[in-house]
């Protein structure tokens, strides 16, 4: 099973641990990685703001160079969501490409719940967690159920961390409410992502968390930059990082 | 003139109310959450709905062709209107017909949408809203912020001010149950004298020429019992083939709305009683037009439940006259752009895409790729071209990864050496609430590669 | 010759077809059934701000007169109703119900899913009866009890009659504050007699 790491691009700048935990993470289950070096974007932020069009190069870069893996994982439901829902736009169902692309891409928990399946993953993480539910990953990947459905509840992401010794996850006051990021949405609408951002920070703080956890580096960057501003005792980590057995 | 975000930030200002405001909305949406889960099929009952609305939709000029047959052998006069203004005109000239010059009217966003109590007004008829939280925005001199609960911006003590200064009630007595007391005795005056009652249209049934009209208070039912004239106003989008199909939409409709199981009162008005008129205004108004817009048409199915504002995040924390327009929200900001794109251009932005109306909506509209799509015909467009020059060029950049991996170093090298002042200079809109996240010395592509070249050796 | 308005709107609804629709559902045995519908009518009844009470057709007038015994002005459709001091048939136009304490009539029959009770007097030339008086009184039979609204509407005509409405509970509002005040503009209660 080879398996292409995609990180987002930002992540690649600016969170760089998150990538090395994903990494570390997957290797420890003795999975082989690589990560392709030639990767830079999926497009995501142009196609929210309209520019769907300026993401075709890219996609067709991204099926180039992901398309000969048996799986690509990506420590990002948004990014992956993009790939999936949005590419489709730019190949016909012919394209072979571009159909193993989307029948492969997997975001890390989704990968690790659904097709690895660990049943532990040898690590303590001695904390009181609170799970950020990412729109995308949840209402786009099914990371978990949405709390407006009437289905069963689950959540993926609660199972894997469950799986870590020593854990408590605590219940959130409003399960999957937005965190206000929304791509370009965080710097034309500041004061109101601001507002969002803080009431999902209020509600894990609330509910006792020390930790906020989540899918998506995007909600967590976000919420972390209010954080620091506000001089609240919160840490944020990526999901993975948790996984991979980083401490606080 | 003022866009959501300016308006938006106005309202997070008032942090206090702000919070209040979000939360009487989302103890709604959680109303409506125990609703649904009270009845096991929910999901399957939403899917029928979207499946009636479909085909209702395809089929559109047969039912209101029928409609209008069984209509008129009930005794109902019918009529048509292209747009705002003729209704507006047909309306007015049934009342003068029968020299009616106190109107009541029970809910309608159609009404408002054609601004029908200024033409009206303009031309010498008092029209009373007879709605509790309609009649206060009334008073006030407002625009409603909801469309099922138009005063919802409101506190109690604003209500009571209000009904101090044009009710003379009681002065600072904010009780809910006194002040709708007074409203009751005030408006009760206002049914026993009207002329004619104006209604809005929940459902129209094809095949019986019947038309719903829902409430909780029993306005419409005490504006039409009383007057000689009814007049019901309805968008083409209204009709529904058969009167079973009402199963369906009067489970859907106000457990969506407020979490009731049904509204109060489920009035079906086949018929003018005795001595009495009843007509019904068909209304275009651009619906026809959307019908045809692939991307849009299925914001027709939308049977106006108020779901969808409040689930949104940002309506919650934004109020709906950030919006300016009759109906905000989600489907709002749908609507509103295929009415005046260049004024309104700015609310398929006013959303962070996060999915949560699409899963409350009740006729499974898909509202957050319509607000998507919407996105991409805006910048299309050319509306905003600095953003789209901005995002071409970065995205450009996106193609050269080489070419990436050097403003990525240069932006982790300058960065931290940057004075505060510089850093957190006006134009750095992220830094205005957030510290800027550290900058790393590497990326992860860089120490990708010194680790596997460590391991080589 | 113009085109007129209701020509022009349906020639713009049909140039604007596309595929073909899906059918229409077949709704009639849709729907959760309940073990004891009764019982869930009831707890519907409460949960919506009416007040029941199970007896049988002797003791409607007494249990009534108990419920509002300071009730003085009484209109009821029920034939030969000795509570009544109204006379609908003598009552011209419907303002002169206006000071009405309470109102008396039949359901045809009740959703348990909801606690609405179907209205529809053929013989009524006074819809206002039902929303005008202060409070009212409905007499249903306990075995005409449906469990949900497609079973409600499979027994729906209206051809006859040309009015009917579901009435679930006496008048409210929640449009201040989202407080829930029981008496908005219909009546302030609702007394159900389940026969």
């Amino acid at each position: 099973m080879k398996i292409g790491l995609f990180i987002p691009c930002f992540v690649n700048e600016l969170y760089p641990q998150v990538g090395m935990a994903t990494l570390r993470l997957l290797e420890n289950l003795g999975l082989d990685v690589t990560y392709p070096l030639s990767q830079t974007c999926c497009g995501q932020p142009f196609a929210n703001s309209g520019c769907e069009s300026d993401v075709q190069a890219l996609a067709y870069r991204f099926v180039d160079i992901f398309q000969h893996f048996d799986y690509i994982v990506a420590p990002s439901a948004s990014c992956v969501v993009m790939v999936k829902e949005h590419y489709g736009a730019f190949f016909d169902d012919a394209h072979e490409g571009f159909a193993k692309v989307k029948s492969s891409i997997y975001e890390v928990c989704e990968f690790l719940h659904d097709v690895i399946k660990p049943e532990t993953f040898n690590v303590s993480f001695p904390y009181r967690v609170g799970v950020h539910n990412s729109c995308h990953g949840q209402r786009g990947l099914n990371l978990a159920s949405a709390s407006e459905l009437q289905i069963p509840h689950f959540s993926k992401i609660k199972n894997l961390l469950s799986m870590v010794d020593d854990v408590t996850i605590v219940e959130l006051n409003r399960d999957d409410e937005c965190c206000g990021f929304g791509g370009t949405f965080s710097v034309t609408e500041p004061e109101l992502s601001a507002a969002m951002g803080n009431d999902r920070i209020t509600d894990h703080l609330s509910s006792g968390a020390e930790v906020m956890t989540g899918a998506d580096m995007s909600c967590l960057m976000h919420m972390d930059g209010l954080i620091q501003k506000n001089g609240q005792r919160l840490k944020v980590m990526h999901i993975t990082q948790i996984l991979a057995g980083e401490g606080v | 003139m003022k866009n959501h975000a300016t308006l938006s930030a106005e309202f997070v200002k008032d942090s206090e109310r702000m919070h209040w405001h979000d939360r009487a909305l989302w103890y709604v949406r959680q109303k409506r959450d125990n609703a649904a889960k009270a009845v096991p099929e929910w999901e399957e009952l939403r899917a029928l709905a979207s499946q009636i609305k479909a085909h209702t939709m395809e089929n559109l000029d047969h039912y209101l062709e029928t409609f209008e047959k069984e209509a008129r052998k009930n005794g109902v006069a019918v009529h048509w209107a292209k747009d705002a203004e003729e209704h507006n005109r047909i309306v007015y000239e049934i009342l003068a017909k029968n020299g009616a010059k106190k109107v009541v009217k029970s809910k309608s966003m159609l009404t408002e949408e054609c601004g029908l109590n200024p033409y009206l007004e303009r031309r010498g008829i008092e029209v009373t809203d007879t709605d509790l939280g309609e009649r206060i925005i009334q008073l006030k001199g407002d625009a409603p912020s909801h469309i099922v609960l138009p005063a919802i911006h409101l506190k109690k003590e604003d209500v009571s001010a209000i009904f101090h200064e044009h009710l003379h009630s009681e002065e600072h007595n904010s009780d809910p149950t006194y002040l709708t007391g007074v409203a009751r005795e005030h408006l009760r005056q206002k049914f026993l004298s009207a002329d004619a009652a104006i209604t809005g249209v929940n459902f129209a049934v094809s095949e019986t020429g019947a038309v719903v009209v829902c409430t909780n208070e029993g306005n419409a039912d005490m504006g039409v019992s009383l007057a000689k004239v009814h007049i019901a106003c309805m968008g083409i989008e209204k009709i529904i083939p058969r009167m079973c199909d009402l199963g369906v939409f009067t489970r859907l409709l106000a457990r969506s709305a407020t979490g009731q199981p049904v509204t109060t009162y489920t009035s079906h008005f086949r018929k003018p009683r005795e001595g009495a008129q009843m007509h019904v205004v068909i209304v275009d108004n651009g619906r026809s037009a959307i019908l045809h817009e692939e991307d849009f048409a299925r914001s027709l199915h939308c049977i106006r439940c108020g779901a969808c504002m409040n689930t949104c995040p940002t309506y919650r924390r934004s109020g709906g006259h950030a919006y300016r327009f009759v109906i905000p929200g989600p489907i709002g900001s749908i609507l509103a752009p295929l009415k005046q794109p260049d004024r309104y251009n700015d609310l398929p932005f006013a959303c962070t895409l996060c999915g949560s109306c699409r899963n409350v909506c009740p006729v499974k509209i898909d509202l957050d790729h319509q607000l998507y799509r919407h996105r991409q015909e805006i910048m299309k467009r050319d509306v905003f071209k600095e953003k789209k020059r901005f995002m071409k060029w970065i995205a450009r950049l996106m193609q050269h990864p080489m070419l990436f991996t050097l403003v990525g170093k240069t932006v982790r090298t300058i960065a931290p050496i940057l004075p505060k002042s510089l850093l957190y200079h006006k134009k750095n809109v992220w830094g205005r609430y957030r510290q800027m996240p550290d900058f790393p010395k590497q990326s992860f592509k860089a120490l990708y590669k010194k680790e596997r070249n460590a391991k080589k050796q | 010759m113009p085109k007129s308005s209701r020509e022009a709107i349906l020639k713009n609804i049909r140039t604007q077809k596309r595929g073909t629709p899906p059918p229409l559902p077949e709704t009639s045995r849709f729907g959760t059934t309940y073990e004891d519908k009764v019982k869930v009518f009831q707890s519907r009844l409460s949960d919506v701000g009416a007040v029941f009470v199970e007896c049988d057709r002797e003791g409607i007038t007494g249990t009534i007169r108990e419920k509002y015994p300071h009730a003085k002005t009484i209109a009821s459709l029920i034939k030969n109703d000795t509570l009544a001091n109204v006379d609908l048939d003598a009552v011209q136009d419907p303002h002169e119900l206006k000071d009405l304490d309470l109102a008396i009539f039949e359901g045809v029959f009740g959703v348990a899913e909801n606690g609405a009770i179907w209205i529809e007097n053929d013989h009524n030339r006074h819809r206002a009866l039902y929303f005008i008086a202060r409070h009212i009184v409905i007499v249903l039979p306990k075995a005409e009890i449906v469990d949900n609204m497609h079973q409600a509407y499979e027994r729906i005509d209206l051809s006859q009659s040309g009015f009917g409405t579901f009435i679930s509970g006496p008048s409210k509002t929640a449009d201040i504050e989202q407080a829930l005040v029981i008496g908005a503009h219909g009546p302030k209660s609702l007394y159900v007699v389940l026969v």
